[in-house]
């Protein structure tokens, strides 16, 4: 018997299965639903927009930290949640440039994956959404024509895009805010409203989140507790004021999907305490909540999940969790 | 009313290799080498010289102390030398090598067996101590010490651990189904120096056929007394704490001992050991190892003597397969690798496990990504995750204000990180230096 070269590692000697791009590319393959669901809506143009951001992400991405970093499946997230977020008829230049801003400097700044503070994404959307308020807040209506673009995707680069002959409405939120409004429960559902390109397809992001959370690469206790709360605080508010919507219309509105499903949900800039979760969860429902209602935008989710992201390192430390044995020690000293 | 432990892992549990396969025995190597440090406390001082005839069962060390255990000739033969040998700690340490006489019938000196019926506790605990019965575990902890509590302290239970929750390992599960007999016989003998009415058997749900067994063979006068649990399938249930919490909802304090909550834990493998000292008046001399893993070719439940080289186990088993690529002593979870096929068996071995290159492929290693999955694995509730970061950093004295001294490097973290990153090992690493430099006060 010839003797092997025997290796040496450390205890243990078996691992879970899962890997860091394997959960990145698991939750890529569970955003494809909500893609198609946005180009059935939306045609060409989400298309575009997707590809735009995209681009802007890995190219960012491979810039800084080269090829092999694309390979985690990280970057390609943050390129397909940032397209989502943004409206169907913003130029592919201004996609670009978020998705840019969102990996340079919403991580890379940072130091690369797993530094970073704020979900990379939604930090690309609320700077677009500063610089280029116009393109952000415009949100054309379900075409006849599925080919026609939505908007002027294909504007010059730092040109302004050209009024194209498209009909433009309020999300439903926009509506229900500024309009007094509502709009039927059915549509929100299915997606078939304005909004943008993720804002839709309620139906079909729930049990995308859903699979994730079976196999547990999404923390359900993030999604529920901000659908928890939401709802609470809906029903109350409605109960005194019956001018403010509903649970249902709040849940099924805007960008609270996509939003608590999967950007809050980012393990990066999320709690890792279970206990933290809860409390972020709730901190997002309330926020969105209250900027719904009472503040000058008719959205919220974007700011709300950004000020709880500020807030994790506090959450996490005041939930650190009980250590076996401390209880009993202190008792018995 | 169903308890168990909080959080812990799912390991694949591997056991079909050798779960049922009979226990054989091996024939006597050429050589055999006896540490004289195998157990937890001080090393044992050697009471031969080269060139010594030692018979299989005499006396070669004598335990330097209270917590320290006596070893035993494994073979008969003659002493070769008392000399550093690779150790399955990983360093060289001093060895009493025995060459086997070739041709010997083994027969052991006569001696006389007492009866245990007409002892008194003391004289079982001098006889347990004398045969150098130490935890077969893993861990190695000298047995008589747990069978002395404290004055202060009151046992009103003894837990019998047969989890066996490491995968691939067999060691217990094959006991408890060849040998039940002796587990009852080991555990009265416990009951009787502790003086306590209640025994617990543990057992993993995975091994019903060991469950059944021991549920059978319970003597008459035993029956409510010592009762035998199915316990849910997770690793790590074996753990002292885990298997308390699940058995008796007892939570041991931090930093303390199974005896601060009423309990005392033995091996199933070391309560067996007990009866058979008091069967066949034969000290520790021999154990039950598992042979494992799919880098060897034949995996096999031995009876071996303790001391066997790896390269006389291996063979035994078939030999290795071509790929093989990694030795491991113990389970694959908490389990040292091996540096030398020379390293031998000892008494605390409960298993090898031979991995192959398919297992052991490097992964690579990716940020913290803070998933959290860390925190839901830690059996102990601590926070891997920023004692992780903080490990990285070398900031060790703030490890241990998150109660790195908690820790019992069980390996759940370490397992179920998806970024590959070693927590394990940096918290061995980190208690290692912690112990090398204490906090100037």
């Amino acid at each position: 018997m010839t003797t092997p070269r025997l290796l040496i590692t450390a205890w243990p000697h078996l691992a879970e299965r899962d890997s860091t791009p394997r959960i990145m590319w698991t939750v890529n393959l569970t955003l494809i639903p909500v893609i198609a669901a946005a180009i059935y809506f939306f045609g060409p143009s989400a298309v575009l927009v997707l590809a735009a951001s995209l681009a802007g992400c890995l190219g960012t991405e491979w810039v800084f930290k080269g090829r092999a970093a694309l390979a985690d499946g990280s970057a390609v997230i943050t390129g397909l949640l940032l397209g989502l977020t943004l409206p169907p008829g913003i130029p592919m230049w201004m996609a670009f440039v978020g998705g840019a801003f969102a990996i340079g400097f919403g991580k890379i700044i940072f130091g690369g994956l797993g530094q970073n503070i704020f979900n990379p994404a939604l930090l690309g959307r609320a700077f677009l959404q500063a610089a280029f308020p116009v393109a952000l807040t415009t949100w054309p209506v379900i075409r006849e024509n599925w080919w026609a673009l939505r908007g002027d995707n294909l504007a010059l680069p730092l040109m302004s895009p050209r009024e194209v002959d498209v009909l433009t409405s309020a999300t439903p939120l926009g509506l229900m805010k500024f309009e007094h409004q509502a709009t039927g429960l059915g549509k929100l559902l299915i997606g078939a409203t304005g909004g943008s390109l993720g804002e839709t397809a309620a139906i079909v992001i729930l049990l995308c989140g859903a699979y994730l959370a079976w196999r547990n690469y999404l923390n359900w206790r993030i999604p529920v507790s901000i659908f928890l709360t939401v709802a609470a605080l809906a029903t109350l508010t409605h109960a005194i004021n019956p001018a403010y919507p509903g649970a249902l219309f709040m849940l099924f509105s805007g960008g609270l999907m996509l939003g608590a499903v999967y950007m809050a949900t980012d393990m990066v800039t999320s709690p890792v305490t279970n206990r933290g979760s809860w409390v972020y969860g709730f901190g997002i429902g309330a926020l969105v909540v209250v900027i719904r209602l009472w503040g000058g935008l008719a959205e919220g989710v974007m700011y709300a999940i950004l000020l709880m992201n500020a807030l994790v390192p506090f959450i996490n430390r005041a939930t650190q969790p009980t250590v076996f044995g401390t209880r009993t020690a202190k008792e018995t000293t | 009313m169903r308890m168990k432990f909080s959080h812990g892992v799912h390991p694949p549990e591997l056991k079909a290799l050798t779960e049922h396969v009979r226990i054989r025995r091996l024939p006597f190597p050429d050589e055999v080498v006896l540490p004289l440090s195998q157990h937890t406390g001080k090393p044992a001082k050697p009471i031969v010289r080269v060139g010594d005839r030692v018979e299989r069962g005499d006396k070669i060390a004598e335990a330097d102390g209270f917590v320290s255990s006596p070893v035993h000739a494994s073979a008969a033969g003659t002493v070769a030398a008392i000399e550093l040998w690779p150790h399955a700690s990983g360093v060289f340490q001093e060895s009493i090598r025995i060459a086997v006489a070739p041709y010997d019938a083994q027969v052991p000196r006569k001696r006389i067996i007492p009866d245990w019926r007409g002892l008194a506790k003391e004289e079982i605990v001098e006889q347990v101590r004398q045969a150098g019965v130490v935890g077969l575990g893993g861990a190695a902890f000298p047995t008589h010490v747990k069978l002395v509590p404290p004055k202060d302290t009151t046992i009103d239970t003894i837990v019998i651990n047969g989890c066996e929750c490491e995968p691939y390992l067999t060691t217990d599960h094959r006991t408890m189904v060849e040998y039940p007999d002796r587990v009852h016989l080991g555990t009265r003998l416990m009951m009787k120096t502790l003086g306590v009415d209640r025994a617990m058997i543990g057992v993993e749900n995975n091994k019903p056929d060991a469950i059944e067994r021991l549920q059978a063979t319970i003597p008459e006068d035993l029956k409510g007394k010592v009762t035998v649990h199915g316990l849910t399938v997770k690793y790590p249930q074996g753990a002292e704490k885990m298997l308390i919490k699940s058995l008796l909802n007892r939570e041991v304090p931090s930093g303390k001992l199974p005896m601060h909550v009423g309990v005392v834990v033995h091996n199933v493998a070391s309560v067996a050991t007990i009866a058979e000292v008091f069967e066949t008046g034969l000290p520790l001399v021999e154990r039950i190892i598992t042979v494992t893993g799919p880098g060897v070719r034949r995996p096999s439940n031995l009876i071996v003597p303790v001391g066997t080289m790896t390269k006389d186990l291996v063979a035994a088993c078939g030999g290795l397969t071509d790929t093989a690529r990694e030795i491991v002593f113990g389970g694959p979870m908490m389990g040292a690798a091996q540096a030398s096929l020379d390293v031998p068996v000892m008494k605390g071995t409960s298993g090898v496990i031979v991995l192959t290159d398919a297992e052991v492929k490097p992964q690579q290693s990716y940020p913290c990504i803070r998933c959290g999955h860390c925190l839901d694995a830690c059996p102990v509730f601590l926070n891997p995750q920023i004692l992780g970061q903080l490990a990285l950093y070398e900031r060790y004295d703030e490890m241990n204000e998150h109660h790195l001294q908690d820790c019992m490097l069980c390996g759940c973290c370490g397992y179920t990180c998806p970024s590959n990153i070693p927590l394990t090992q940096l918290f061995a690493l980190a208690k290692a230096q912690l112990r090398r430099a204490p906090k100037a006060a």
